[in-house]
């Protein structure tokens, strides 16, 4: 039923196992029957909400194995269960990828960040409130958009990519990582798979009913950062309607190779526009080469935005995507010409 | 195994959303159940072919006949393999998906129903103006060769029954994907309002919850349905007994023998 009684969760078992191996023979035991939680955030809207009504609860807070950060082939590795207060800390973190520890320091409030987990954050279900709000739509397992009709508030949702679904992903590391080039590190049937991040987040076209190539009985275990981008230009910025515990309307992440005056290679991902994570392939492969300057940056802008579709009320994020890669590809230095 | 999937409207009313994807694995076990049995049957049943000497008979009667008559012009079979191009596309696109098989399955679906849409209204057309329009519909006057048909079946000693241009089992099949055809076109037309294509301004209230539920239930039970009616059409175009009517619809004729000892030369008179 829709979304009305709160705070009243329905009844589930509840699991808290204390290791992978036995979160995984929970998870074959129960199959699509379980419901995994890492911090909690985004479980307990739905829990309390009665929209989602799983028969079994695995917690993983006591899954230690899962925490931590750690050096790994030049890199780093993080476990999924890492809060985002610890990415944002972590010395390896914001010594080498600064970005991702600004992009976790902007999620939410300090509460929220301090409870929750990078996997978690990641792997979040789309925050469109038709969808939150328990009725039918694609989303959902139904045949209707909510969103995207002649009278649906839609101001938040996708100008990209739009397949019937018009939710985005709303989080805010998962750009980061795609433009690190990353790897998560999954669980499935008792082996070990690893996918680039960008092939982790599918599109409503793929799987109507999931952010993320998540499949029930998966585990997103770590998170893999090679170190070709260690120590490069970094950037990200999120714009919000206000500052603290919010959602991005739109962030931008992109890793720069070049100098102040040149850019050798990029990659560029933004996300609040689309349903995964919207990586700026054309945008890249113009830059590549290209030195910094206004116009170079205003014609990147017109790529950024090529083949976007606003909705009604979502025109705005055009113009947004096109002055946030502009100031990406400006980084912190001025204009060369 | 459910049938139906329903869902709470925005407005607390229970509407239909679209079957249940347990149809789409009966309809294959169903389909692939048929064809272990009939092709068990055909294995170790009584069956009866007419005789040899019969159409040794009848072709010395007809020797003024061509040796090759044309059973299929090429525009027939230009249709009839768009039409199967257009509704594996369309069955693929729907249910690889349901099995699994990830990919962004809607546009190519659409465009093969659009595809398919406009082969059948060009059927609809060429049969009716430059066909024998009523030589492929079925009547009164076929119970009798569908009570022979059966009981050779069955091994009875009965004379085998001969019909015009097309067998009984082709007319049945005929008319079963008109049925579920204009059920799939008439309903996925309707849908196509809820998706962005460049046909139609996208309006997805153009119909009630309640009556788009209804819509959606029939697209799942015609698809559903062609499963079945695929796998068992292109069982009988495999089988060895039959493959003079599919090797017919490659290249458009059948041989005088296969005319004689199949078809009644009054009901369909072959051009001389």
């Amino acid at each position: 039923m829709p979304a009305s009684i709160r705070d009243v969760m329905p009844a589930f078992e509840l699991f808290q196992p204390a290791s992978v191996a036995d979160t995984l023979g929970l998870l074959e035991r129960h199959g699509s029957d379980a419901w995994i939680m890492a911090g909690g955030l985004d479980t307990f809207d739905w829990l309390k909400d009665r929209i989602q009504k799983p028969k079994v609860v695995i917690d993983l807070s006591n899954v230690s194995e899962l925490r931590g950060i750690k050096e790994r082939d030049g890199g780093i590795e993080i476990g999924a269960l890492t809060t985002l207060t610890t990415i944002t800390r972590d010395p390896l973190v914001t010594g080498k990828y600064r970005m991702l520890a600004e992009a976790a320091g902007l999620v939410a409030s300090p509460q929220i960040r301090n409870q929750g987990t990078l996997g978690g954050n990641l792997a979040q279900d789309a925050r469109c409130w038709y969808y939150r709000a328990g009725w039918p739509c694609y989303r959902a397992g139904g045949n209707i958009c909510y969103a995207d009709t002649p009278t649906s508030l839609n101001r938040e949702h996708a100008i990209f990519e739009a397949d019937r679904c018009v939710a985005v992903n709303p989080s805010d590391t998962a750009p980061t990582l795609i433009a690190l080039d990353a790897q998560f590190v999954i669980m499935r049937e008792g082996r070990e798979q690893v996918v680039s991040a960008q092939d982790f987040f599918v599109g409503p076209g793929i799987d109507i009913t999931r952010l993320t190539m998540l499949q029930p009985g998966d585990l997103l275990t770590a998170i893999r950062i090679p170190g070709t981008w260690a120590g490069k230009e970094l950037f990200f910025e999120k714009v919000r309607d206000r500052q603290v515990w919010d959602f991005a309307l739109v962030n931008i992440a992109a890793a720069i190779d070049g100098s102040a005056s040149t850019i050798t290679r990029t990659r560029m991902v933004v996300n609040g526009v689309a349903a995964r994570p919207h990586r700026l392939e054309a945008v890249e492969a113009f830059l590549a080469g290209k030195s910094r300057t206004p116009e170079v940056a205003e014609q990147a802008a017109d790529l950024a935005v090529a083949g976007a579709e606003p909705l009604r009320h979502n025109a705005y994020k055009v113009p947004l995507v096109r002055n946030l890669v502009k100031r990406a590809i400006r980084g912190g230095a001025e204009w060369t010409s | 195994m459910d049938i139906l999937t329903s869902a709470l409207s925005p407005w607390g009313e229970s509407i239909l959303v679209r079957i249940s994807w347990d149809l789409f694995w009966a309809a294959l076990v169903g389909g692939v159940l048929f064809l272990l049995s009939h092709g068990s049957y055909m294995l170790f049943s009584p069956h009866h072919k007419r005789a040899s000497d019969d159409v040794d008979q009848l072709e010395a009667a007809h020797a003024s006949l061509p040796p090759r008559i044309e059973r299929h012009s090429f525009v027939a079979r230009m249709f009839h393999w768009v039409m199967a191009f257009s509704m594996l596309s369309l069955v693929f696109t729907a249910f690889l998906p349901v099995v699994g098989v990830r990919f962004a399955w809607v546009q190519w679906h659409w465009m093969a129903g659009i595809l398919l849409t406009g082969a059948i209204i060009f059927h609809i057309i060429h049969a009716t103006f430059f066909m024998d329009f009523w030589s492929i519909w079925i009547g009164p006057k076929d119970l009798p060769d569908a009570k022979a048909e059966i009981l050779r079946e069955l091994g009875a000693d009965v004379d085998a029954p001969k019909p015009g241009k097309y067998p009984l089992g082709n007319r049945l099949y005929h008319l079963a994907v008109l049925v579920a055809g204009l059920g799939a076109i008439s309903s996925g037309i309707l849908m196509m309002a809820r998706v962005r294509t460049p046909i139609f301004e996208r309006d997805p209230f153009w119909m009630s919850d309640a009556a788009y539920g209804l819509t959606y239930v029939v697209h799942g039970l015609t698809g559903v349905g062609f499963v079945g009616m695929i796998i068992a059409h292109i069982y009988f175009a495999l089988r060895p007994e039959k493959f003079w009517l599919t090797r017919s619809m490659l290249f458009g004729t059948i041989s005088r023998r296969e005319y004689l000892e199949h078809h009644d030369t009054k009901r369909w008179v072959a051009n001389k």
